[in-house]
């Protein structure tokens, strides 16, 4: 497993991507990117249209329905629809192969406070 | 005393137990055996603060197998040094046997029966006056050297996000590989949060039937927490980027380092040697008391049953949790974290993903505070007074001859 000092995507993606794995699909953020900002996604330009967080996953290529999300080399879940190249990979488009996965709906602000 | 040739043994001192085993800390606990007896055990405790008395206790009026067990072991773990039990009188739990367990380990120890003690406040006044009694007394104890091969660590996670995995989990993973390397028995968990991991931790097995073991302890969990309905994974996870728990399971996975996997132990076993063991948590039989464990503190209470000297505990959300009996040493993986609860943090894994220092830097430096910590330097969350503790119901089987391949 690549470790983040070497893990630096250097497949032509943003240099606050890692690549944990040559054989993953997605990339994760090692600093947070903002909304707004146009980046290198595998030499891709991309339009990010939601703040990306630290520690989150945008796609490294186009994942079709039910294909396999790969990080660290391991499958973590299976997409529910097909995401795009750059789009944020999240519960909103995969889902765990085990046990659903629980969130509590509220808003950004509210989870602030 | 004469000094020992081994250089390791300059390094530790520690508290001489009948078994063997040494503590780090000479706690006296306080520990009711019912709720209707913690109000009182609290009052009791009250009156020592930044003092080493902690107060434990189960809250159950039924009797269970597994918390008496754990009851045993904390009791007589290496950290302490005398016992006050507080009962009230009518509930299940058996004090008698748990009072000369303890006694037996040559720890002084009494038992106070609200109901035959003249209530709250009587009980309250007389075990303040034996703990201070005891704490007077232990002043006097005496620390003997201790080797790095005779301290037990062990590693738990919580309050997990998308940079645990990346920072936090894998620094531990590396200082446990110098641990083991250096003989010294370290212990992670939890196999409801290595879901997906079962082949690749399968692969380290030093036996075949140790293998089959591993992979068997991690489909008991999938198939537990399918029965529940939730997996080990809490909205918090979510937000810092984790999706799925198998995604969680891989970033818990790391803090298992890299050296072969010894055995499997579950809660209250004690290891039989040095190296590398999984806890399987996971109660055995039919879904029954619920959860597993219902929050970190309960998987931190296990790991000091199994004889932990004292827990790390990588969190990337954020916890603040400490523990009762053992230190607690958060490791923080993520940085903007880091920075919001630096007053709770130990060590700073998070600086990683910024360039600032790399896993084995990290990992260095956690292995540094273990030894500084085992020689008696306060933890973030010893400094603050935290002495979370929960034990509930379980049950178990004792663990089969495969899982301790070196034991036999």
């Amino acid at each position: 497993m690549a470790t983040p000092e070497d893990a630096q995507a250097d497949d032509g993606s943003d240099g606050r991507l890692l690549l944990l794995s040559d054989e993953d699909n997605v990339l994760v953020a090692r600093q947070p990117i903002s909304a707004g900002e146009t980046i290198l996604v595998t030499g891709v330009p991309v339009h990010i249209g939601k703040d990306i967080l630290l520690g989150h996953k945008i796609a490294r290529q186009t994942i079709a329905e039910s294909e396999k999300v790969r990080k660290y080399g391991a499958p973590i879940g299976s997409a529910t629809r097909a995401i795009a190249l750059g789009e944020h990979v999240h519960v909103h488009n995969m889902k765990s192969d085990y046990t659903r996965t629980h969130i509590i709906d509220a808003s950004d602000e509210e989870k602030s406070r | 005393m004469s000094r020992q040739s081994d250089v390791k043994a300059t390094e530790l001192r520690g508290y001489p137990r009948s078994d063997g085993r040494k503590g780090i800390r000479n706690v006296v606990i306080v520990a009711y055996l019912v709720e209707c007896a913690h109000h009182v055990g609290r009052e009791i405790v009250s009156n020592f603060r930044g003092k080493d008395v902690h107060l434990i206790g189960f809250p159950g009026c039924f009797p269970n197998e597994y918390a008496q067990h754990m009851m045993e072991r904390l009791c007589t773990h290496p950290n302490i040094g005398a016992v006050l039990l507080l009962s009230l009188g009518c509930e299940s739990f058996n004090k008698f046997s748990l009072s000369r367990i303890v006694a037996a380990s040559d720890r002084p120890v009494a038992t106070l029966t609200i109901q035959n003690n003249g209530g709250t406040l009587s009980t309250i006044e007389d075990g303040t006056a034996w703990v201070g009694e005891q704490l007077e007394a232990l002043k006097a104890a005496e620390t003997v050297p201790m080797r790095l091969d005779e301290l037990v660590v062990g590693t738990v996670c919580g309050g997990s996000d998308g940079t645990s995995g990346l920072t936090g989990n894998p620094a531990v993973g590396r200082a446990f590989d110098r641990l083991v390397e250096a003989g010294a028995t370290c212990i992670f968990e939890e196999t409801g949060e290595l879901i997906g991991c079962e082949e690749i931790m399968a692969d380290r097995a030093t036996t075949p039937g140790l293998a089959d073991e591993l992979r068997a302890s991690v489909a008991k969990a999938a198939r537990y927490y399918a029965t529940l309905g939730y997996g080990s994974f809490a909205p918090g996870n979510a937000d810092g980027g984790l999706s799925t728990i198998e995604e969680k399971s891989m970033g818990a996975y790391a803090k298992s380092g890299s050296s072969p996997i010894s055995g499997i132990i579950k809660p209250g076993d004690i290891a039989p040697t040095g190296g590398l063991f999984l806890m399987d948590v996971v109660p055995d039989g039919e879904v029954r008391f619920g959860f597993p464990n219902i929050s970190d503190n309960a998987e931190i209470v296990e790991m000091i049953a199994s004889g932990c000297h004292l827990t790390l505990f990588v969190t990337g959300r954020g916890s603040v949790a400490g523990s009762a009996i053992s230190p607690v040493i958060k490791v923080c993986a993520n940085p903007e974290t880091y920075r919001k609860l630096a007053g709770d943090m130990d060590v700073d894994a998070g600086r990683i993903l910024e360039g600032d220092a790399t896993l084995d830097e990290v990992g260095t430096e956690i292995l540094t505070l273990i030894m500084e910590v085992a020689r008696g330097t306060k933890t973030k969350s010893e400094h603050l007074g935290h002495r979370e503790f929960i034990l509930t119901y379980k049950s178990f089987e004792p663990i089969g001859p495969a899982c301790l391949p070196t034991a036999a």
